[in-house]
């Protein structure tokens, strides 16, 4: 049975959540979702994390890899 | 909202026949210099436009599809596509390729985009009343923010529907009116001081920045410009997450009310997953769907690109020079 959440990963950017009422990040620390779909950083230097906040567009190509949250649908 | 102050001898025949029961059309001479900078005729197409948008005090609702001001209109918009093509044709020339590559050519086209550094200067050295001045440019179009993107849903199909849906849906304030990001600018405009009316500093704000507006305008409008106001869409996303942080940071230095920062926090984050949509889920899908819109959507991106830089470089070079980015106020009317 399908939860209706879906993660689309954008090449060089986000991964787009749809559907998830949480985002657990690489701490741990929970997350709600605020709109319907939300972009969550892959590139690990958003300063508004969990949430992508376009840093990646000005992260060099040899940044340190990325730290990918889960996404959790309550 | 009422008619804005003429700027000129063509606004002011267009302004007198808003106001007539039957509306005549006024022949357009086409301006010496530059028709994006022309004052007269920026504020007389953002009036023909408002007619479409909210209209006016004392203007007939019908004029909106009066023959008369259809014809004006037209005359004016074959002026502005000219200068559009102008500014945007080298830049489109350079990324154009397979139209499969649309979303590629999209972030090209923007990495490629000439920044005045308005943000920046926003963000470090900007007065809070050059600050306020960017906030009543901005009102121009943020009080009617995404209106004329919406036009484009009754005239696309498929996934590049669903998705343009999306983001209007979280731009309309995903079903909260508290959150509908027009209002959430109205608030940082109660915010900073400023009068959160609709319309209420178009008599100050000068051309670029109207053409800022009228651009979205005449590719909204138009069912043939589709592929250019969803690339315009693309465009503006695209560039707004990171500006929206300087100008968040800017409002912080210069002790603005939350609800300044507000706004643009909040834009930091939906402009994130707005942009992915718009290149991605929007713009490219489109031009799979139809290869015919390809050009046109990178069109509409690079003048969202080259009317915002103009915009911003007015802004810069009145303030590098000591002086306002406005035009003086109106003269006090006489009860």
């Amino acid at each position: 049975m399908t939860s209706g959440c879906r993660v689309e990963i954008c090449p060089g950017g986000p991964a787009l959540v749809r559907g998830a009422d949480e985002v657990v990040d690489s701490a741990g620390a929970v997350h709600a979702t605020t709109r319907p779909v939300v972009a969550v950083c892959l590139c690990g230097r958003s300063q508004r994390a969990p949430w992508c906040d376009g840093t990646h567009k000005v992260v060099t190509a040899d940044a340190p890899a990325p730290s990918v949250a889960a996404a959790r649908d309550v | 909202m009422r008619l804005p102050r003429p700027r000129g001898p063509f606004s002011e025949r267009v302004f007198a026949e808003l106001t007539r029961p039957d509306p005549r059309p006024v022949p357009y001479d086409v301006p010496s210099a530059d028709v994006v900078s022309d004052e007269d005729t920026q504020v007389a197409l953002w009036a023909l436009y408002e007619l479409a948008h909210r209209g006016f005090d004392g203007v007939d609702p019908d004029h909106e599809w009066s023959p008369a001001l259809l014809t004006t209109r037209a005359e004016v918009e074959a002026v502005l596509d000219e200068a559009i093509a102008g500014l945007t044709t080298p830049a489109v020339d350079r990324v154009a390729g397979d139209p499969a590559h649309v979303a590629a050519q999209l972030l090209a086209l923007i990495d490629d985009a000439d920044d005045p550094g308005l943000a920046r200067y926003l963000q470090r050295e900007a007065t809070d009343e050059q600050y306020r001045e960017f906030l009543v440019h901005r009102s121009v179009y943020h009080l009617k923010e995404s209106d004329p993107h919406a036009w484009a849903v009754p005239r696309i199909d498929g996934a590049a529907k669903v998705a343009l849906a999306e983001l209007l849906y979280d731009e309309f304030g995903a079903g909260r009116p508290d959150r509908l990001h027009s209002t959430l600018f109205a608030r940082a405009l109660e915010g900073a001081g400023l009068d959160p009316a609709y319309g209420a500093y178009v008599d100050v704000v000068p051309a670029p920045t109207l053409a800022v507006s009228n651009a979205m305008s005449r590719f909204g409008l138009h069912r043939a410009r589709r592929g250019a106001i969803l690339g315009h869409l693309a465009a503006f996303e695209a560039t707004s997450s990171l500006p929206c942080r300087r100008y968040s940071a800017g409002a912080g230095r210069l002790g603005f009310d939350a609800r300044v920062t507000d706004y643009f926090d909040e834009h930091v984050e939906a402009d994130a997953v707005h942009e992915q949509l718009a290149i991605r889920s929007i713009c490219q899908r489109l031009v799979e769907q139809d290869p015919t819109l390809h050009r046109d959507v990178l069109v509409g991106a690079a003048t969202c690109l080259q009317l915002d830089a103009l915009a911003g470089r007015q802004m810069l070079d009145a303030w590098e020079q000591g002086l306002s980015s406005l035009l003086d106020e109106p003269q006090q009317e006489v009860a």
